[in-house]
């Protein structure tokens, strides 16, 4: 039904249900907001919303003041506007503003909020008690001097992710966001998904920063520095720079790369290309032998985790292959090293990952195939920025540089890894291959394309009926495990992304603020550049990528042989909550 | 932010076995989550990681949530109580008459904060609202014994007598 309803005198007519903000927003009169993330956080705490409501006593918070038919709301009132500033003022008052050294300085909420205020002066003093800062995560750093208590990292790591590892404690004035008994989020169960990461509004969350180290490798001669570079990363890199949600920068950020000094530019997707093979082969494998089913995807370390903690008994399930880009780094040291005759020792991979787990992956000790650890250094597409800022680079102004040889030709099918149901897409592009012996034509699984949290489809392969189910976001994961472990749903092929919508939105993806995000679905946008570098591709199936095929002949031998097992498996183990 | 207990957790199976009674008893309730901590609290006296690692697996509660409600409500404690629990009145009555003073004296003296215990486990120390003794003020009590009027210097007598 819909409510027509005067915002500033202005008439404006929406759906029952709609909120006061999201009516104003409608009309493009703007509400400061700092605690409310559309589907996310819609809790009405901090009080910056407030607007004038005809007939009601006190200013109402407008992130969850539904319309009513003929309300009359006023959002620009000197009444209004006072209240802001006062709540805006007590915020700031024990916050430790040092804007000059913060992460999110000039990308902040409660900054730019100071600026369109107008705050030229704090009245009040606040207590300020200083807390430690917990860095011992490989992954995420909090810096609880910083927070705002806004709670919307509590809500997605509960709601969203139902991981759950932080909540408010304490009350009063010493309230802080934090984990249990004040233990560092590494001794959680918290699985370094970052989502918490980019949903602050401020500097109190941050990705671990290891640009030093990547700096300090190149800078060393006798370090052969590699860097490969994930799908999620070349479309959304641009949004660093000022360039539109969805800007395919692939070209440019090469010649960034380049001009940073790597001595060689690679590309993930030519190791996903490997993954598919390897993981596609193990399926076939066990859906002809009977070998344990569903097989589930391996490549995204957030749902690895949330797995070890919570669904041992689908360890087995996983599939064994490794992440591509760590089967990159193993290529790279072992194949790689030979071919080029670098001794593997002075060889150091830096993978540039749209997300925040990849790093605590990296440090995993099983992923060292080769006696050395696969991946050296995981910086995350906002380090890249940052980067490519402190080289003095004019990103937007790059000429499109190409990938070096050998690992820079890619198929469609690891392109599409960084989007949800991309994995999924990809092996059925090459099994669908192998199992009828043709070379398919048809081959946009659209089925399992969009960015709902849980996509299901039934599919004919070669007579073989094969159920395939495809989540993202941790929530939607345990759901669909709970549905298998009760007995209600089969498949024979599950995807999991530990990030809602995958890698596009991964947690170390530049940040969007709440009302952008209010205003632009940021996962569909960055999606469709992934399926749009897709459509441009030469090969769009992993298993005809030439590069591939030469190096399985050369040196690998058969998807899943002795060497691939060796350098490009993995195994997993139960890990203990808390 | 440290992990503040110290005393190592001395629960018993015949507790545990109380607990695991109380939650198979909420389990399916909603909102049990309070009612089995004040009894989890009334069982082993307060609620160290331990007990509450046992109520979150129990009532599938995620542990950061439970210590958020711990944390929040002043009735429940994480800290043991002593062998000895001195609880000082901060009533209206008793702190005009000093009672602020007499707790700094007793912290110093034994080196406990208030709402804390010692490392050996000996002593605890609480700071209450008013007890009703106003007559008596200033008072403290050590366990089950009541002393009032006191004056700063009869303080170190008093810990004498449990120190021994
Ligand atoms: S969080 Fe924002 S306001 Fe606070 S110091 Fe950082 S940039 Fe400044
Ligand atoms: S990284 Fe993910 S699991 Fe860990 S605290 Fe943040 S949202 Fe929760
Ligand atoms: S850490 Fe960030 S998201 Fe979480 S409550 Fe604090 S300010 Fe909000
Ligand atoms: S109360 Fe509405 S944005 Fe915080």
């Amino acid at each position: 039904m819909a409510v027509n309803l005067k915002i500033n005198n202005m008439d404006v007519t929406v759906p029952e249900g709609t909120t006061i903000l999201e009516a104003a927003r409608s009309i493009n009169v703007d509400i400061p907001t700092l605690c409310y993330l559309k589907e996310i956080n819609e809790i009405g705490s901090c009080r910056m919303c407030v607007v004038e409501i005809k007939g009601a006593r006190a200013l109402q918070a407008s992130c969850v003041y539904p319309v009513a038919e003929g309300m009359e709301v006023f959002t620009n009132t000197k009444a209004v506007r006072d209240s802001r500033k006062v709540t805006l003022e007590l915020i700031l008052s024990n916050h430790d503003r040092k804007c000059l050294t913060c992460v999110r300085n000039q990308n902040c909420e409660l900054q730019k909020m100071s600026t369109d205020l107008g705050v030229d002066d704090i009245r009040f003093l606040g207590e300020n008690p200083y807390y430690d800062v917990d860095n011992l995560s490989p992954s995420i750093v909090r810096d609880p001097n910083k927070c705002i208590l806004c709670r919307r990292c509590v809500s997605v790591c509960k709601n969203v992710q139902t991981v759950s590892v932080i909540d408010a404690v304490e009350r009063g004035i010493n309230t802080i966001v934090g984990s249990p008994f004040g233990v560092s989020l590494s001794e959680t169960p918290c699985v370094n998904c970052g989502q918490c990461i980019v949903v602050c509004p401020v500097g109190a969350l941050r990705e671990k920063d290891d640009t030093d180290r990547v700096w300090e490798a190149i800078a060393d001669p006798a370090k052969h520095v590699i860097v490969q570079t994930a799908p999620a990363v070349r479309i959304a890199l641009g949004e660093e720079f000022g360039m539109p949600i969805g800007t395919r920068v692939t070209g440019k950020m090469v010649s960034a790369l380049k001009l940073m000094g790597f001595d060689g530019v690679f590309d993930t997707d030519t190791a996903a290309d490997f993954t598919i093979m390897e993981e596609g082969t193990e399926f076939l494998q066990r859906l002809e032998k009977g070998g344990k089913l569903p097989l589930i995807t391996s490549c995204s370390p957030g749902w690895v985790k949330f797995c070890e903690h919570n669904f041992p008994d689908f360890l087995d399930n996983l599939s064994s292959a490794k992440s591509p880009h760590e089967m990159f780094g193993a290529i790279t040291k072992s194949y790689y090293a030979e071919k080029q005759g670098i001794d593997p020792a002075s060889i150091y991979v830096v993978s540039v990952m749209p997300c925040t787990a990849k790093k605590f992956e990296a440090a995993r000790e099983e992923l060292s195939g080769t006696g050395y650890p696969d991946v050296d250094a995981v910086i995350t597409t906002r380090e890249l920025g940052r980067m490519i800022k402190q080289s003095g680079i004019e990103f937007t102004k790059l000429e499109d540089g190409q990938f070096d040889t050998p690992f820079g030709a890619a198929s469609g099918a690891g392109v599409i890894f960084g989007a949800t149901g991309g994995v999924m897409e990809a092996a059925l592009r090459t099994v669908a291959d192998i199992l009828t012996g043709q070379d398919l034509q048809a081959i946009d699984y659209e089925a399992v394309r969009g960015i709902e949290g849980i996509k299901e489809a039934t599919l004919e392969i070669a007579g073989k009926k094969v159920r395939v189910a495809v989540a993202s976001g941790l929530g939607n994961a345990r759901k669909l495990l709970e549905s298998i472990r009760s007995g209600e749903k089969e498949y024979e092929f599950i995807e999991i992304m530990g990030c809602p919508g995958g890698c596009v939105a991964g947690g170390g993806q530049p940040i969007v603020d709440a009302k952008t995000q209010m205003e632009i679905n940021v996962r569909a946008a960055r999606a469709s550049a992934i399926y749009a570098e897709d459509k441009a591709m030469t090969f769009r199936k992993s298993h005809k990528n030439p590069i591939v095929s030469k190096i399985y002949q050369e040196y690998l031998g058969e998807p899943c042989g002795h060497l691939s097992h060796k350098l490009l498996h993995t195994h997993y183990m139960q890990r203990a909550n808390y | 932010m440290a992990v503040k207990n110290t005393i190592p957790f001395r629960g018993t199976p015949q507790q545990e076995q109380e607990l695991q009674d109380v939650i198979a008893r909420y389990k399916d309730c909603a909102g049990a989550t309070i009612p089995v901590l004040h009894e989890a609290q009334r069982i082993y006296g307060y609620l160290p990681i331990e007990v509450q690692k046992m109520v979150s697996e129990g009532l599938n509660v995620p542990l950061a949530e439970i210590y958020g409600v711990v944390t929040f409500y002043t009735q429940f404690t994480t800290e043991p109580k002593g062998a000895y629990h001195i609880a000082v009145c901060l009533g209206t009555a008793c702190y005009v008459k000093g009672s602020g003073d007499i707790i700094d004296r007793i912290k110093t003296r034994l080196g406990v904060d208030v709402g804390s215990c010692s490392n050996d486990g000996k002593f605890s120390l609480e700071a209450t609202r008013c007890i009703g003794a106003c007559g008596l003020a200033p008072v403290l009590t050590v366990n089950e014994d009541v002393y009032g009027r006191l004056v700063l210097d009869d303080i170190d007598g008093i810990l004498d007598k449990y120190l021994k």
